[in-house]
């Protein structure tokens, strides 16, 4: 399961003078599901071609199999890529895009008809071979890329925002439907998103990028869980992020006030930024409370209400069941685990503040269609 | 309603169309088909044509490798220039465009100056020593004269499409092993066949009807069809075999887009004629 494939050393980046990667380290093992997750211009697609050959690193090198293949074109590494919106071939139809790959590989015309049989059925396309590209849908044209890709057996799948131009429905199908074959294939996946949830939903591993530079590598509970930086509790999912100060192991003071928590080995006195998850927030009666504020914006989401509650000026986001009215004033406790401490960083005080809550939604959503070059 | 509004604003050019394209055609039809001294009705113009064959032959001959000729220089420069920077993709825009914009006849009259036996080449020629060449009043001459004067409605129609081109498209050909060599046999050439198909005829359709180029550059023996038109127009007095040699050329057009269309009856989109 963790033998070594492809590691990056030292990966800098730079077009125009301007520094895309700014020195990635890291490895990807074998058969794992390694998501690349980030804002849009953070590096991901960059690191990814790469990879893939399109690109070579200003510095740095990328080792595949513990040899170095900066050098080596794209044709001829074990790599394979379902790229951004397809790019699948106008001109041949279903199964000569599938074939592409074999028959440049001259493959005799028997063991080509058979693999590409083969993996129209893993992907679900059986009789669809004589279609044309544009007769078929978008999540139709998805399947047939990443047909086209898993057809030649590489040793690593590629995969650019394969599911952004799909609609929601289809795209929560085919994040259970890439899991499934990269199962059952047993190939690596290096898959690049802006979507933390597709992120945490499918992958091994994620890595969290921003600004050329890798935020925070780990397991999707541990990313969601224990935060590094302010970027990460922002970028995955939603986050309350306060100013307080580490006064001993287990000891955390804000808003006035010490708190009980279940990190240690800050310095005394420590500065720090504590984030507070949306969802582990329980309102009590405002005299139960720990912390008192008032209910500034209430929005249905369906599973759950998104509550704004103002506390002395810093507003709160707190997702529950429990409907509070506008105005209401409420009382919330905190639980030494939901409290969630991490050092300063660049990125303290830029976010986890709800002050302007819909503004930074629209943002989110904007972002799913961008392109990144 | 809509329908109504576009049938008003398409009616001029419609009315245009009839008057003098539809019409003049079935006169050319009716001349075609009349004997020249009685005006009686008469199949003896198409039975003549037979006797034209050769110049035929020789104007689709020459105008096949005029086009042929086109497209082997003419894509290279489209492919260049298609993957140039924007800025200079316009200048190279210009660059071609620009002979287009010289009048006809004077840039065929360039060439007599340069080809003549006494002309500048051969001047030049003979300054260093050299034996001076007959270059003009050859077959080379003239099909020289075609791919000056048409080898800009090769190179634009290529470059239209091969600039629409998908980088994506060459990336994937090279993400699933193809080397540069195949990447263009590929996905490139397949993807350029409309262009090369319009390039084609639009170099084809002129040529084969030209008659100014092989007047001026070519021997009195190098008679193309066009040259046969003109003379049974203005010469010869016989309007009704001028008006069957047309029809035919007409016709051997329609067949030769038609045979190329066939070829790329695949591609989507069709060629421009």
């Amino acid at each position: 399961m963790s033998k070594e494939l492809i590691r990056l050393q030292d990966l800098v980046m730079e077009f125009n003078g301007e520094r895309i990667l700014d020195g990635i380290n890291l490895y990807f093992n074998d058969h794992e599901f390694l998501t690349l997750l980030g804002p849009s211009g953070c590096g991901k697609t960059t690191t990814l071609r790469i990879i893939g050959g399109f690109l070579t690193p200003t510095s740095g090198r990328v080792l595949f199999d513990g040899k170095c293949i900066n050098d080596v074109p794209p044709y001829e590494r074990q790599i394979n890529t379902v790229f951004q919106r397809y790019a699948l071939f106008p001109h041949l139809d279903v199964y000569d895009n599938i074939a592409f790959g074999l028959k440049v590989a001259k493959l005799p015309k028997a063991e080509v008809h058979e693999r590409v049989h083969q993996i129209l059925e893993v992907v679900g396309l059986q009789g669809f071979e004589h279609r044309k590209i544009d007769s078929l849908s978008g999540g139709q044209q998805q399947r047939v890329a990443i047909a086209r890709a898993l057809v030649n057996r590489p040793k690593v799948l590629l995969l650019d925002e394969p599911l952004a131009a799909l609609d929601l429905r289809l795209r929560k199908d085919m994040q259970n439907e890439l899991k499934r074959i990269q199962q059952a294939m047993g190939i690596t996946f290096i898959y690049v998103t802006h979507d933390q949830e597709e992120a945490l939903s499918m992958s091994d591993t994620v890595v969290v990028m921003d600004k050329g530079r890798i935020q925070q590598i780990g397991k999707p509970e541990d990313i969601y869980n224990e935060p590094k930086n302010a970027f990460v509790a922002d970028f995955i999912g939603e986050s309350n992020i306060l100013d307080g100060v580490m006064l001993a192991d287990y000891k955390v003071k804000f808003f006035g006030r010490t708190f009980k928590c279940l990190d240690a080995g800050f310095e005394p006195n420590e500065p720090v930024d504590v984030v507070i998850r949306p969802e582990d927030i329980d309102f009590v009666a405002p005299e139960e409370g720990h912390l008192v504020g008032t209910v500034t914006a209430v929005t249905f989401k369906g599973l759950n209400y998104d509550i704004i509650v103002d506390f002395k000026g810093f507003k709160w986001l707190i997702q529950t069941t429990d409907f509070q009215p506008v105005g209401a004033s409420v009382g919330i406790r905190l639980n030494p685990e939901d409290i969630h401490i991490m050092h300063k960083s660049e990125y303290s005080g830029m976010f986890g503040d709800y002050s302007s809550y819909s503004a930074e939604y629209d943002e989110l959503t904007e972002d799913a269609g961008d392109e990144e070059e | 309603m809509k329908k109504n509004k576009s049938l008003l604003l398409s009616g001029p050019y419609i009315a245009w169309m009839v008057i003098f394209t539809l019409i003049p055609l079935c006169v050319v039809l009716f001349y075609a088909l009349t004997d020249v001294d009685t005006g009686a009705f008469s199949f003896g113009n198409i039975e003549n044509l037979v006797l034209y064959l050769p110049a035929f032959w020789r104007s689709i001959l020459y105008s096949v490798v005029s086009a042929l000729i086109c497209l082997v220089i003419g894509y290279p420069v489209a492919y260049y220039m298609a993957h140039c920077r924007p800025t200079a993709q316009r200048f190279l825009y210009m660059l071609v465009m620009l002979p287009m914009c010289m009048s006809f006849l004077l840039r065929t009259l360039a060439w007599v100056g340069l080809l003549q036996d006494t002309g500048i080449i051969n001047n030049f020629l003979e300054m260093l020593g050299l034996p001076r060449l007959s270059l003009i009043r050859t077959p080379g001459a003239v099909i020289l004269g075609m791919v000056y004067n048409y080898l800009p409605y090769m190179i634009l129609p290529l470059y239209a499409i091969i600039v629409k081109i998908d980088n994506r498209l060459i990336e994937a050909a090279e993400d699933l092993g193809c080397n540069s060599i195949q990447v263009f046999a590929r996905v490139v050439l397949p993807l350029s066949m409309p262009g090369i198909l319009s390039g084609v005829t639009m170099v084809f359709v002129p040529a084969v009807s030209t008659f100014y180029i092989s007047n001026k550059l070519g021997s009195t023996d190098i008679v193309l069809i066009g040259d046969i038109i003109e003379r049974q127009f203005k010469q010869g007095d016989n309007a009704n075999m001028g008006a069957a040699l047309s029809l035919l050329l007409m016709v051997l057009v329609f067949v030769c887009t038609g045979i190329m269309n066939r070829f790329g009856s695949d591609e989507e989109g069709g060629v421009l004629v």
